[in-house]
């Protein structure tokens, strides 16, 4: 596996949502944008996976410059955007039946990771049976089947209730580490960011640019109880602080 | 103990009024409606032919089926051709109107706008141009009963969200593919909602295409009927029309069940 180097530079219609973007993101790696709303994280994420053309620059995957949508990627977005008239497995399976993968195996494989997330018993249950969390857990599956390079998620986690995200932080964390994967992961949470990182790129608001880049030294596997440590704390006001500054918060 | 009481008790109780829970209460309203009908126009002495009762209606099915039955296939051949050939139509009309810029922007725009003629008013038009025969009936149908169809689908092939699609095109889907396995599945319940709406419609068309010129079929009985002051047997065919219209739909709604299941199951917990 060769260095994962990509480079942005992005213009959309007559809003500039991107100024140009220089950033490298190593292979296996859990990289968070970090950022307001409106400050063109999403738009990153649509050029990185190749699904919206960008007005100038460009960016390699693995070598490969990204034209279309790039093959050895997994997409969760917001809306886990489950086909109503599949069940859980087969939503999981779409992945497969579209690539046309051996479907014996694409199917030990969908079983395991549904299991992976406590879904076992939830293979025949249609999308409109499953609460929030479920779905999204399933979609994170269907993103999964084909053990991308590079999982791209854009705020995952943005619609589900505190205790449902925390519940799914740690299932995506599981699920990462047997894999050697590259995670892109959009979030507006400090602590969600944190908490799965080993880097964050902190954007700023519109037009969007790249602030500043923050290492997490934190050890893994990462543990809920891990955000009282005194070093998460820091994290925590160190982002915090970079927003104030930029005029994301205001507090009179 | 005092809280514990008798079940044989409470079951024989319980039995005939669990019998009279167990109908319908709209048949209870149905029932009541028609005895009062009954009576009013009994003891109010109403001439038959302002108002026949419903037992002199019901009679009058069981003297005139021979004829009613007859004409009543005939209509509804009309309606189920005309329907059929409507969604032959419309579905298809609808998804190049989705797929083709030509189709959205420049004929669109015109099916929209012809839905400002009364389709009553082109009735005698169609006569002249297609006879007496059962063709003008066939094109009423099809013109009044195809316009929800192609309206509902075009609204569910554009309701899949921008993400779904998003999500086909990074799983390498083919357009063919995003059509049949993401894009058309989600619009199904709306082209069903659409070929619900056409149901009625399609009676309507046939009945109105029978009034104003016909031979044979409902819509020709109750001309007839009326022309002859015969109100009862205009009930009669009155009911037809009715029992046609509520089959249909209840036939759909059946197709519908089995087409959408996924949506049965989430409407039985309530």
């Amino acid at each position: 596996m060769s260095g994962v180097t990509k480079v942005f530079d992005g213009r959309q219609g007559r809003v500039q949502a991107l100024e140009p973007i220089d950033l490298d993101i190593r292979p296996g790696e859990f990289v968070s944008i970090l950022g307001p709303s409106g400050c063109g994280k999403s738009t990153l994420m649509m050029l990185l996976a190749g699904l919206i053309p960008m007005t100038a620059g460009e960016i390699r995957v693995e070598g490969d410059k990204v034209d279309g949508p790039t093959p050895d990627s997994g997409i969760v977005f917001q809306r886990d955007v489950l086909l109503d008239w599949r069940s859980a497995l087969q939503n999981v399976l779409i992945q497969a039946e579209l690539r046309k993968s051996d479907m014996t195996k694409a199917r030990a494989r969908a079983t395991e990771l549904l299991s992976m997330v406590s879904l076992d018993d939830f293979h025949d249950a249609y999308p409109k049976e499953l609460s929030g969390g479920m779905r999204q857990r399933v979609s994170i599956c269907r993103a999964l089947l084909h053990r991308p390079r590079l999982l791209l998620m854009d705020e995952p986690f943005g619609a589900l209730d505190a205790m449902t995200r925390d519940q799914l932080q740690i299932d995506l964390l599981r699920l990462c580490r047997d894999d050697k994967m590259t995670v892109f992961f959009i979030t507006h949470s400090i602590t969600e960011a944190i908490f799965l990182s080993d880097r964050i790129v902190v954007m700023t608001p519109r037009p969007g640019r790249v602030e500043q880049i923050v290492d997490i030294d934190l050890p893994r596997p990462r543990r809920l109880a891990m955000r009282e440590d005194p070093k998460f704390i820091e994290y925590t006001h160190q982002l915090t602080g970079i927003f104030k500054s930029l005029g994301v918060f205001r507090e009179e | 103990m005092a809280t514990i009481t008798d079940p044989q008790a409470d079951r024989t109780e319980a039995a005939p009024l669990r019998f009279l829970k167990a109908v319908p209460m709209v048949v209870y309203t149905l029932v009541g409606l028609l005895v009062f009908w009954e009576l009013a126009v009994r003891l109010g002495d109403v001439p038959s032919f302002i108002l026949p009762t419903p037992t002199a209606i019901a009679m009058e099915f069981y003297d005139y089926g021979h004829r009613l039955f007859p004409n009543a296939m005939v209509t509804l051949f009309e309606v189920l051709l005309g329907f059929t050939l409507a969604v032959l139509i419309g579905v298809p009309l609808a998804v190049s109107i989705v797929y083709s810029k030509f189709m959205a922007k420049g004929v669109y725009p015109l099916i929209v706008a012809s839905q400002t003629i009364p389709k009553v008013a082109i009735a005698p038009l169609l006569l002249t141009w297609f006879g007496y025969g059962m063709t003008p009936k066939i094109v009423i149908v099809i013109l009044l009963a195809f316009f929800p169809i192609v309206i509902n689908s075009v609204m569910g092939l554009k309701s899949a969200p921008d993400e779904m699609l998003h999500l086909a095109r990074s799983m390498g889907a083919s357009s063919w593919q995003t059509f049949w396995k993401f894009r058309l599945p989600q619009a199904l319940p709306s082209i069903f909602a659409g070929l619900k709406l056409a149901t009625a419609l399609s009676v309507i068309g046939a009945v109105v295409a029978e009034f104003i010129g016909a031979d044979k079929g409902l819509g020709y009985l109750i001309v007839i009927a009326g022309a002859n002051f015969d109100v009862t047997r205009q009930f009669a065919a009155i009911i037809c029309i009715a029992l046609i219209g509520m089959s249909f739909f209840l036939v759909l709604e059946r197709v519908e069940r089995f087409a959408i299941p996924w949506r049965d199951k989430s409407d039985g917990h309530d």
